[in-house]
């Protein structure tokens, strides 16, 4: 079968992706894409991070090699120009006549420009394509007052834009009287709106465009209210026109304001000939978003493939973050009248805005609207689409985290109906995911992901995919094991006894032991990390080098290009002048990027993996050691300068921060932790941010467990009080083992906290009290990892066999990856943007 | 994967004494780079492309090779997608194929099987 695609765009590059992946009978397709545009198809709906930095192949979608590999034609720059129905062709542009059994016009939309004397001034630019956005680029170099016409969800996209080019000044133009009106009524317009202010951008409301001012280019605009506004530059965003012409001059049926006429399996009027995406009229409508459009392509596909289906229209609720702000609007956002009450939440001051719409009896939501914060966004959604029963004070779907807000999602998908429509992008309901876990046993997200396909677009749907499969397997009475992955049924823990009890030093003998197949990047890192936490061996050792993860391998941080950051251990954050030399010398030398690091430590990147070890050699010759900064291990402890210099320091926080962190570097754990030391109670080293936390009194110190930073930041808590030097730090030997032996893998220690049954009060019984008489054994273990202790890169630097593998090619040792690219930035240098 | 039918040139890689076992080495062909890889505990040998197609990086032969059903994989150090060792398929998600590469090691030597398609030798 011959396919040919009209129009490289989102829905057309997706299309092409679901033929190659879905059609049994992928050989027996001929496909030829023809493409308007240069470039393969990029993401539009991230257009915008163009300007914040984001290079157009960081937009590509698949890169122009896909397509050949994947054996199809594509033709860039070359625009159909006509489709002979009768004798199945097309022709291009360049003068290309290829022949089709099936069409698909997957040609887009472009920007609608009303009809405004001027609009065709030099600096009045449109916003849909990439080479739009480099015109304005050189554009922007001379202009200092924009403007936008078009308030809703484009415009402001623009509007954004302006503000990345670095136009000072700019103000949106909306002709209704509240931006984005078809998703947001008029409160929710007032709170976007003063968001939009605080960002530097003015808003106008109201108004109507008479005219554009200027001779060749813009120089101002001109209102129907007899009003002016002086501007340099202009981005028309007035919505969106189906670029139907093609099919138009083919005869096919297009409706009265435009749009190719589809039907439910998106054919047009001409079977042979389908339309998808923005230029399909479906049912009179036109959908000018991205999800539906994946959807047609999804239909045609399938039909293509030898399957049946069809598009029932698509949902227009939306979730959007636009300019940073959160904007959500589901199901009928605006309706308002006696058989329905409206429930609205405001805080102007925090810039939030939530509505439900209610059924008058308050037993059903039909839509809503959220600003600011759209985390129910889901659930809501879920609730008006299947019509779930509300809470008997249905503003506590709003009000939210009175309680946990874990536990209310959660009883959330156990009333779903088996219909509920869980993944949107590929279409996957509850009732599939449920049978994914009852009747072919799939017992993880992956193995959910593989069997129906849920949760592999957008991704936004997987906690709730995980929810269902624990709620499924716990209904069928299953005990859900913990297990580390496919080749180890077992818990972290369970590893953890084994491998002390059996005495098990290398990765090979722990797999051959305990567990089948091969291994894989989840269970080589923990089972390297509990052996580390166990014996503290040179980790690069007995063959456990490629059992570690990449970045403990290198004993680096791999960063953006391919080179590496070097690290080095400055306990508590005091460092003599001399050091300080050394590392700008270092710097200088090696060429690196230097930064002061959030942990009182001194980061240098853009180290080539050849340049490692003499990096490091000159470093530990002054005294320097590993930071560790690339293991789940001891980060820093950082230290205020306590009573050495401060008028407020109870004891000399500096000195123990020292003391701390030499006792515990290089002691590896299930993630990374961190500490700190406060000279007093105002807390400057912030040490009740930290995994451990302590804090000079009066009397001793305060010792504070699991702090986290982080995306979810949490407060330590107080462990004991008015400690002195060496109970604080058997405490905090005992805290630690404990910890190491009993989390998850990559939990910090806040998250086990959190589900630790008893909390803080069973923790402080355990460590504290010795409730399980384990604290003799836990400070013994930790003492083992402490005499153990030597810096790794220390012997790296001593070795050669273990320096033979920081070179970039085996059979060239000596040069380094030439694919690595820097560009300056404020006279050091930086990783050139990957693509 | 389907396409080395006709005409192969071996070319000599490196001693498979040099790469590590269970882990993998950069090969400079050309200017091309090949991951290979020493798939000890499967007695087995794996070459194919080094860069990464979800960011254009020169990484796969620093990443951790395993198997997943069966199947050996490696997943690249970066954000590990991994890939088939065999096929070259993405295993997770939609990231393309990468190319991979015959071995042969006879001799103590490591030879990579390049395909006549994939240009000349270096002379
Ligand atoms: C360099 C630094 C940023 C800076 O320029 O200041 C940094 C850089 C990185 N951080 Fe960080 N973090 C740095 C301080 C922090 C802090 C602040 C602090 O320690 O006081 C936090 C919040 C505090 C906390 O951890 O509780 C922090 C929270 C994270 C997290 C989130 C952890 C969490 O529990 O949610 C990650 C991700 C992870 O570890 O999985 C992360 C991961 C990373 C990684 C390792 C990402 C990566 O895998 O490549 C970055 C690489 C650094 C490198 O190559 O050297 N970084 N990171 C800071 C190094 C501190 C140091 O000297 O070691
Ligand atoms: C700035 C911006 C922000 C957006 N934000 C969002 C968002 O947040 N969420 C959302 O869901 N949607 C958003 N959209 C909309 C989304 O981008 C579109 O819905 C989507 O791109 C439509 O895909 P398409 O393939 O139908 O059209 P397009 O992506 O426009 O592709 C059509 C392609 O066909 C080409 N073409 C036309 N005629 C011919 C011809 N005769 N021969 C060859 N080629 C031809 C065009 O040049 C174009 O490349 C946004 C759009 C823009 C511009
Ligand atoms: S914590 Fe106390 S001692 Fe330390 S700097 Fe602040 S005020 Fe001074
Ligand atoms: S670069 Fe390989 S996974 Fe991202």
């Amino acid at each position: 079968m011959k396919i040919v695609i009209i129009g490289n765009g989102m829905v057309g590059y997706k299309f092409c992706e679901k033929l190659v992946s879905k059609c049994p009978d992928r050989d027996l397709l001929s496909i030829v894409v023809f493409g308007e545009e240069i470039r393969p198809a990029y993401d539009r709906v991230h257009l915008s991070e163009f300007f914040s930095g984001k290079g157009a192949a960081d937009l590509a979608l698949a890169p122009a090699s896909w397509y050949s590999d994947n054996n199809i034609q594509l033709h860039l720059s070359d625009p159909v120009t006509s489709i002979d129905r009768s004798n199945k062709t097309v022709h291009s542009h360049k003068g290309l006549t290829v022949a089709y059994d099936v069409l698909i016009l997957a040609t887009g939309s472009s920007a609608f420009v009303p009809p405004i004397p001027g609009v065709e001034k030099e600096g009045v630019f449109i916003y849909r394509t990439i080479e739009d956005l480099e015109m304005m680029q050189d554009y922007a170099k001379r202009a200092k007052k924009g403007a936008v016409i078009g308030g809703g969800l484009l415009g402001l996209e623009a509007a954004k834009a302006m503000i990345d080019l670095g136009i000072p000044d700019t103000v949106v133009i909306e002709f209704a009287p509240r931006l984005m009106p078809r998703q947001v009524d008029d409160a929710g317009s007032r709170i976007l709106k003063s968001k939009l202010e605080a960002l530097g951008l003015r808003v106008q409301t109201n108004k109507n465009t008479a005219a554009i001012l200027g001779d060749e280019y813009i120089t101002g605009m001109q209102f129907t209210d007899e009003t002016h506004l002086p501007v340099d530059m202009l981005i028309i965003s007035a919505g969106i026109k189906p670029r139907d012409e093609l099919a138009r001059a083919a005869g096919l049926e297009v409706g009265a304001r435009g749009g190719i006429v589809v039907n439910d399996h998106m054919q047009t009027s001409d079977p042979n000939i389908f339309a998808i995406g923005e230029c399909a009229l479906h049912n009179g409508m036109i959908y000018g978003l991205v999800a539906p459009g994946y959807e047609m392509a999804e239909v045609v596909a399938a039909q293509l493939c030898g399957s049946v289906k069809s598009f029932h229209g698509f949902d227009m609720s939306t979730k959007l973050k636009l300019i940073g702000v959160d904007v959500a609007s589901f199901g009928d956002p605006f309706i308002a009248g006696s058989e329905f009450r409206s429930v609205v939440f405001e805080d102007s001051c925090k810039g939030i805005y939530k509505r439900i719409n209610i059924t008058a009896d308050g037993k059903q939501l039909l839509g809503g609207i959220l600003i600011g914060d759209a985390a129910d966004y889901n659930m809501l959604l879920q609730t008006v689409k299947n019509k779930l029963a509300l809470p008997p004070n249905p503003e506590d779907l709003i009000l939210g985290a009175r309680g946990s807000s874990e536990g209310h999602e959660n009883a959330g998908v156990s009333s779903l109906p088996d219909e509920a429509l869980i993944c949107s992008c590929e279409s996957i309901t509850k009732g599939q995911v449920c049978n994914a876990v009852t009747a072919s046993g799939c017992e993880t997200v992956d193995a959910i992901k593989k069997c129906t396909k849920a949760g592999t677009g957008c991704g936004g749907c997987i906690p709730m995919i995980k929810d269902l499969m624990v709620h499924t397997m716990k209904s069928q009475g299953k005990y859900i094991r913990n297990v580390l992955c496919e080749h180890f049924d077992l818990s972290r823990q369970e590893l953890y006894d084994l491998i002390k009890v059996k005495e098990l030093k290398s990765y090979d003998l722990v797999l051959n032991e305990l567990g089948h197949g091969d291994g894989c990047e989840i269970c080589k890192p923990a089972v390297s990390s509990i052996m580390a936490s166990i014996w503290n061996e040179m980790i690069l050792k007995k063959g456990n080098d490629t059992a570690q993860d990449s970045n403990d391998r290198y004993l680096a941080n791999i960063q953006k290009g391919g080179t590496y950051s070097v690290v080095p251990r400055i306990p508590g954050g005091e460092i003599t002048p001399d050091k300080l030399i050394v590392i700008g010398s270092v710097a200088k030398k090696y060429n690196l990027y230097t930064k002061i690091t959030g942990g009182q430590r001194i980061d240098l990147f853009g180290a080539h993996l050849n340049d490692l070890p003499n990096i490091w050699k000159e470093l530990i010759e002054a005294g320097f050691e590993s930071g560790h900064a690339y293991g789940k291990a001891l980060r820093t402890v950082k230290s205020c300068v306590g009573s050495t210099w401060c008028r407020f320091g109870l004891h000399d926080s500096v000195s123990f921060a020292i003391k701390i962190e030499e006792r515990y570097r290089g002691v590896r754990a299930p993630h990374k932790f961190k500490s700190g030391v406060s000279g007093c109670i105002r807390e400057c080293a912030e040490a009740q941010a930290k995994d451990f936390g302590i804090m000079a009194t009066e009397k001793g110190w305060n010792l504070y467990v699991c702090g986290n930073g982080g995306s979810k930041p949490q407060h330590a808590q107080l462990l004991a009080t008015d400690l002195d030097d060496e109970t604080c730090i058997r405490y905090i030997d005992r805290f630690l083992m404990f910890y190491i032996k009993t989390a998850d893998p990559l939990t910090r220690t806040a998250a086990w906290l959190n589900k630790m049954e008893g909390g803080i009060d069973y923790l402080r019984n355990v460590v504290v009290n010795d409730s399980l008489g384990l604290a003799a054994e836990l400070e013994a273990a930790m003492q083992l990892l402490v005499d153990n202790y030597s810096c790794e890169w220390k012997e790296v630097v001593e070795n050669p066999e273990l320096q033979k593998r920081f070179s970039h090619f085996v059979n060239a040792p000596e040069e380094k990856d030439p694919s690595v690219k820097f560009e300056p930035l404020r006279e050091q240098k930086i990783a050139a943007n990957w693509k | 994967m389907s396409t080395i039918t006709e005409n192969i040139t071996w070319f000599a890689a490196c001693r498979s004494a040099d790469v590590p076992q269970n882990g993998g080495v950069c090969v400079k062909y050309n200017n091309d780079q090949i991951a290979l890889f020493n798939f000890t505990r499967r007695g087995e040998w794996y070459a194919s492309q080094n860069m990464c197609p979800h960011r254009m990086q020169m990484a796969l032969s620093r990443g951790m090779i395993g198997s997943q059903d069966g199947e050996p994989k490696v997943a690249c150090p970066f954000h590990k997608r991994t890939f088939s060792l065999i096929t070259g398929a993405c295993l997770n998600g939609d990231e393309c194929a990468i190319k991979t590469y015959p071995v042969k090691v006879e001799d103590g030597l490591v030879y990579i099987g390049i395909p006549e398609a994939d240009g000349p030798l270096p002379a």
